[in-house]
């Protein structure tokens, strides 16, 4: 849909302050950055704060933490299956690595797994690629420019932009791999940005140092995800069983991961996988829409791997903090939601109220902007109303043309570009309305630098686990996680199987344990998980469906 | 007439005939989110909601007009009396490859992809796709041997499949232009020296020292060093350098 009249009428107050906020940049002007101490303060009007958005989880390994109630509800809650119904005796399938999910982190560890003599299962909930990864628009970091970046000042970059809360052993492994990781998807021939020379084309993004973001137009997560899900389906040891999530990992009688129990969505059959290794690589949260939020995430990423790995012992960290990326769409309301790039800012595209004025400057570390966003919206009364009753910001986009040259917009960001010509608004002549939404899972299972939980044989790889990113996940670090994690489980899995892995009776008594433990703390029996996908029936249609909701969202 | 939650507005309800069967919806609804007001809940034809995935590629008609159109359900606005199927998978062979014996040459892709010859230039293929990939043209591209132009046009595909369905030669268009951009991207292309010369440094351990060094610094200095750090202007390009070199 165009913009409203109304609407129209306030795009004119953005304009007439437009010119002069691109002869201040043109200038090498900037509207000016927050301390360290002005950031904090920032903070209070961030989600994450809220004391009454989160509780003490009552069970499990991270008994006592205080996460957010739709986290807390996941991993306090019931398995979708009596554990001892289960026949664990005959498996029907056996593989010596056993990764669950497709996405970027999964298929990369399955890539050098497969690589490293493994046979190798994919088990994904929805199809291979299904992920967040393939949603990625900006970018990816990496200090390949030698000149003027190292691995020194990303890890700083990280590390800072975490609040100084993340691992230095996680970050020091994210930033050294980085160069490495680019090498090989260049290699794979992924189509990067690049001069007629070859060299990489390289922006800013928040809260970075150097211009070391890496891209491939506005789509960079799904020309990763297609070149190594292309490399992937070349394998003839790795072999993907789609539409297929997990529901609990099987452990042995030495304690060891080894395998897990698949549930077929299509068919409602249950398969028990026996595996020498096992990768959890499941993704994110934000289908679970903490706190009301909308969502940037795919429809699976509903935090099924945090509840697997939790029930088998392994802790959480870092859980406390989500990130809200300052700038998903408002309007049209068909792309609520709907994640608008990074790069955008990067490219040098204001954020501006109401009045046309600059409240924040555009490269802040996200949950600074989305504060800020949030603190214009709810309590300046400086945000714009949309038709649906949503409240957002303009992201001023326009102003890339004008401080890089006519058609910027249209060659660096055809994706969204297209997206909203059809509803009629052209975003190099328009500015886009914005809002906040749940972006990204900063924290989760806790890992090594080599990929390890404190279960043997189970590894964890990308958005479901915690640490390198601190409480706040800077730009392109995503991407970048979950192939340099994806490939370190991978390797270390395949080693594992061959020094440590050993044979022993399967077992699900972790599970039955951790029922007891539920069943003390009095957790009520309808609440399961995991939830595997959301259900956004209408309420009305809902109460009709006198038969398809036994337990939560599940058949 | 029904009444959004928020706003307490009338909205207004059109008929939509999902694979037949007719359904009211509200008017400002995308196929995808009128399907699930419906009360169909998505295993397949649904994946990442925001229009990259190729997930939830829609086929309709519109009553009285004979034409076939096609687009993301996920992206697609409801039209009254709309007729619309989910084509959330079309089976299409893709050929199994050893990337690192392929050559950056026609040939190599004419061997894996015979069938490229069978293309009658019907169009069919880019007039059903939901991206605007002009799909004719890449295969064209690829048949006088041009690769680079293959890779680029394609460059938007999501790989929906939908080019395959509608396609009288039988071609898997989108696994042919996903190894003409491979072989552009990794051949073609020029590679990034300066990735390399970064691989190596790294390699040398040239950075150990400092990154050890910070990794110890305790919290109160490493906030100073953080706060302090030179920072690049955004408005350079790429000649600039630090006036800091310490850990470079």
């Amino acid at each position: 849909m165009p913009y409203t009249p109304e609407l129209k009428a306030l795009i004119k107050v953005v304009e007439q302050t437009r010119t002069e906020r691109v002869a201040l940049k043109k200038r090498g002007g900037e509207f000016p950055m927050m301390s360290l101490d002005e950031r904090e303060r920032m903070l209070a009007y961030h989600p994450d704060y809220k004391e009454e958005g989160r509780r003490a989880l009552r069970v499990g390994p991270s008994k006592g933490y205080r996460i957010a109630h739709e986290f807390a509800d996941i991993l306090e809650a019931w398995s979708r299956v009596n554990p001892k119904q289960v026949d664990l005796s005959c498996p029907d399938m056996e593989t010596d690595v056993l990764v669950i999910g497709g996405g970027g982190a999964g298929t990369s560890a399955a890539l050098l797994a497969a690589q490293n003599g493994a046979q190798v299962i994919i088990a994904t909930k929805l199809r291979h690629g299904d992920a967040n990864t393939m949603m990625a628009e900006g970018g990816i970091q990496a200090a390949t420019k030698v000149e003027k970046d190292s691995p020194y000042y990303h890890y700083l970059d990280a590390m800072g932009g975490g609040h100084f809360k993340g691992d230095p052993d996680l970050i020091y492994t994210l930033a050294t791999q980085a160069p490495s990781v680019i090498q090989w998807l260049e290699e794979m021939g992924m189509m990067f940005d690049k001069f007629p020379d070859g060299r990489m084309k390289s922006i800013h993004g928040g809260g970075t140092s150097r211009k070391r973001m890496l891209s491939a137009g506005d789509i960079t997560g799904a020309e990763i995800m297609r070149t190594i899900r292309d490399e992937a389906r070349n394998h003839s040891n790795i072999n993907v069983v789609e539409f297929s999530p997990v529901v609990e990992l099987i452990l042995n009688e030495h304690g060891q991961c080894a395998g897990a129990l698949l549930y077929n969505l299509e068919t409602e059959e249950y398969f028990i996988i026996k595996a020498k290794a096992t990768i959890l690589a499941t993704g994110g949260c934000g289908r679970l829409h903490v706190q009301g939020f909308m969502t940037t995430n795919h429809y699976g990423a509903t935090a099924d791997g945090l509840v697997l790995g939790y029930r088998a012992g392994v802790p959480v960290t870092l859980l406390h903090t989500v990130q809200y990326h300052p700038t998903g769409a408002v309007y049209p309301e068909q792309a609520e939601g709907l994640l608008i790039t990074e790069k955008f800012r990067g490219a040098g595209a204001n954020l501006v109220n109401i009045k046309g004025l600059q409240f924040v400057n555009e490269r802040e570390p996200r949950d600074i902007e989305s504060s800020c966003c949030i603190r214009e919206c709810l309590e300046r009364g400086l945000g714009v109303l949309t038709p649906t009753g949503k409240t957002g910001v303009w992201l001023d986009s326009p102003m890339i043309d004008m401080l890089s040259g006519e058609g910027t917009v249209q060659r660096e960001f055809p994706g969204k570009y297209i997206l909203f010509k059809r509803y009629g608004i052209e975003i190099d002549k328009e500015p886009m309305l914005i809002f906040p939404t749940l972006h990204y899972q900063n924290g989760g299972l806790k890992i090594t630098a080599d990929c390890r939980t404190n279960v043997p044989g189970l590894f964890g790889a990308g958005e479901v686990t915690g640490g390198v990113h601190g409480e706040n996940r800077l730009m392109g670090n995503s991407l970048l996680d979950v192939l340099v994690f994806g490939r370190i489980a991978g390797e270390n899995a395949a080693k594992y199987i061959k020094r440590e892995a050993r044979d022993g009776k399967l077992t699900l008594e972790h599970v039955a344990a951790f029922h007891k433990q539920l069943e003390t703390a009095g957790v009520p029996r309808d609440r399961v998980s995991p939830m595997l996908l959301p259900d956004y029936t209408d309420p009305e249609v809902r109460k009709r469906q006198l038969t398809s909701h036994y337990l939560g969202t599940m058949r | 007439m029904a009444t959004n939650t928020t706003t307490g507005k009338k909205i207004k309800m059109i008929p939509i005939f999902i694979m037949g069967k007719r359904y009211d919806v509200p008017e400002t609804l995308t196929i995808m989110k009128a399907m699930e007001y419906a009360g169909f809940k998505f295993i397949r034809g649904c994946g990442c909601r925001g229009g990259i995935c190729g997930a939830c590629a829609t086929v309709y008609r519109k009553a009285g007009d004979y034409k076939l159109y096609s687009g993301l359900a996920c992206q697609t606005v409801v039209e009254p009396n709309m007729y619309l199927a989910q084509i959330p998978f079309y089976p299409a062979n893709r050929a199994v490859f050893d990337f690192s014996e392929i050559k950056p040459v026609p040939e190599d892709i004419f061997k894996l992809y015979p069938e490229i010859f069978r293309c009658v230039a019907c169009n069919s293929c880019t007039k059903v796709c939901p991206m605007d990939v002009e799909v004719m043209d890449v295969i064209a591209h690829l048949k006088r041997g041009d690769i680079t132009g293959a890779a680029e046009m394609s460059f938007s595909c999501i790989q929906c499949g939908l080019c395959a369905s509608r396609c009288m030669g039988e071609l898997p268009q989108y696994h042919i232009a996903q190894l003409a951009r491979r072989i552009y991207g990794s051949l073609i292309a020029p590679r990034a020296k300066h990735l390399r010369e970064a691989v190596k440094v790294i390699e040398s351990g040239r950075y150990e020292e400092c990154m050890r060094t910070l990794m110890k610094t305790p919290d109160v200095e490493l906030r100073k060093i953080y706060q302090e750090r030179e920072m690049e202007p955004e408005m350079t390009g790429e000649e600039w350098t630090p006036k800091d070199t310490k850990c470079l």
